[in-house]
């Protein structure tokens, strides 16, 4: 097998970089090889835009957390504050 | 919004800021009474070293980076042990997803549109919200761990490494593994 065959086959490597690439700047080699692999590769294509996808799913869903305004029992804080006031007597 | 303040207050602690930590440990460990723990666990470790607070920062962020070391040695214990035979499992299923020769995608595991990230459909979003929390909930703890740490708390890569003891290498094949198995997971439980 060629090595541009290698490259445009191997799916397992191209979303490696893809999921790498959304952390750091890939090298100039690893960056050639994933355009050269994503221009003849609609599954890998898919995968990359989902994965976007699913990063921004995950950020609003920690933030949607926060607006849900999760709160604390009563009974819970009242004995947590009760204790603290032991502990600094 | 509570008020900031650069002055230690242990009698208001719980009222200003418990339902804020508790809210930033539950996103991040997924576990209602574990979180409570922690909360519980922040505030008297707080307690313990008032004294050594120098005012350089909020009390709100004192007391919040008290319980980000909690919530590392969580991940940290919960990642030991049986927790990598786990990992290593998923890893072996993972492998599963590609053909051993040249790397291409299995016709299977192939990826497919999912419908719900196109449309604009409140309620079908809302649908893969929830998918979505089981399938974070499936991954093996010392993924979700790094997944949490990198996606939501934005930590430098070498900070992750060195505090769950992973290698460089090591994290980004467990970035690339968990992000593989969340969007599968989607996908099976979308379709």
């Amino acid at each position: 097998m060629s090595y541009l065959n290698k490259i445009l086959n191997n799916c397992k490597q191209a979303t490696f970089l893809i999921e790498k690439k959304q952390i750091k700047r890939l090298s100039f080699r690893e960056g050639i090889e994933l355009r050269i692999h994503l221009a003849g590769c609609g599954l890998c294509q898919l995968y990359d835009k989902q994965s976007h996808i699913i990063n921004s799913m995950v950020q609003q869903l920690y933030h949607d957390t926060f607006k849900n305004e999760l709160k604390l029992d009563d009974t819970f804080k009242a004995d947590l504050q009760a204790r603290i006031e032991r502990e600094m007597n | 919004m509570t008020t900031e303040s650069n002055v230690l207050n242990p009698h208001k602690w719980v009222a200003n800021y418990a339902d804020y930590l508790y809210m930033y440990a539950i996103v991040r460990i997924n576990d209602e009474d574990t979180a409570k723990d922690l909360v519980q666990e922040t505030l008297l470790a707080a307690l313990e070293r008032a004294d050594r607070f120098e005012g350089k920062s909020t009390e709100r962020t004192w007391l919040t980076a008290i319980l980000k070391n909690k919530i590392i040695d969580v991940y940290r214990k919960k990642s030991s042990g049986l927790a990598i035979a786990s990992a290593n499992k998923a890893a072996q299923e993972q492998d599963a997803f590609f053909e051993e020769d040249n790397g291409h995608w299995k016709a299977e595991y192939a990826p497919q549109p999912i419908a719900a990230m196109d449309e604009h459909d409140p309620l079908l979003k809302k649908e893969l919200n929830a998918i979505l929390q089981l399938c974070l909930k499936k991954l093996p703890e010392l993924w979700k761990s790094v997944f949490t740490m990198k996606h939501i708390d934005d930590a430098a890569t070498e900070t992750i490494c060195t505090e769950l003891h992973v290698t460089q290498a090591n994290f980004w094949v467990i970035i690339h593994r968990a992000k593989i198995n969340l969007r599968a997971c989607l996908q099976k439980n979308w379709n």
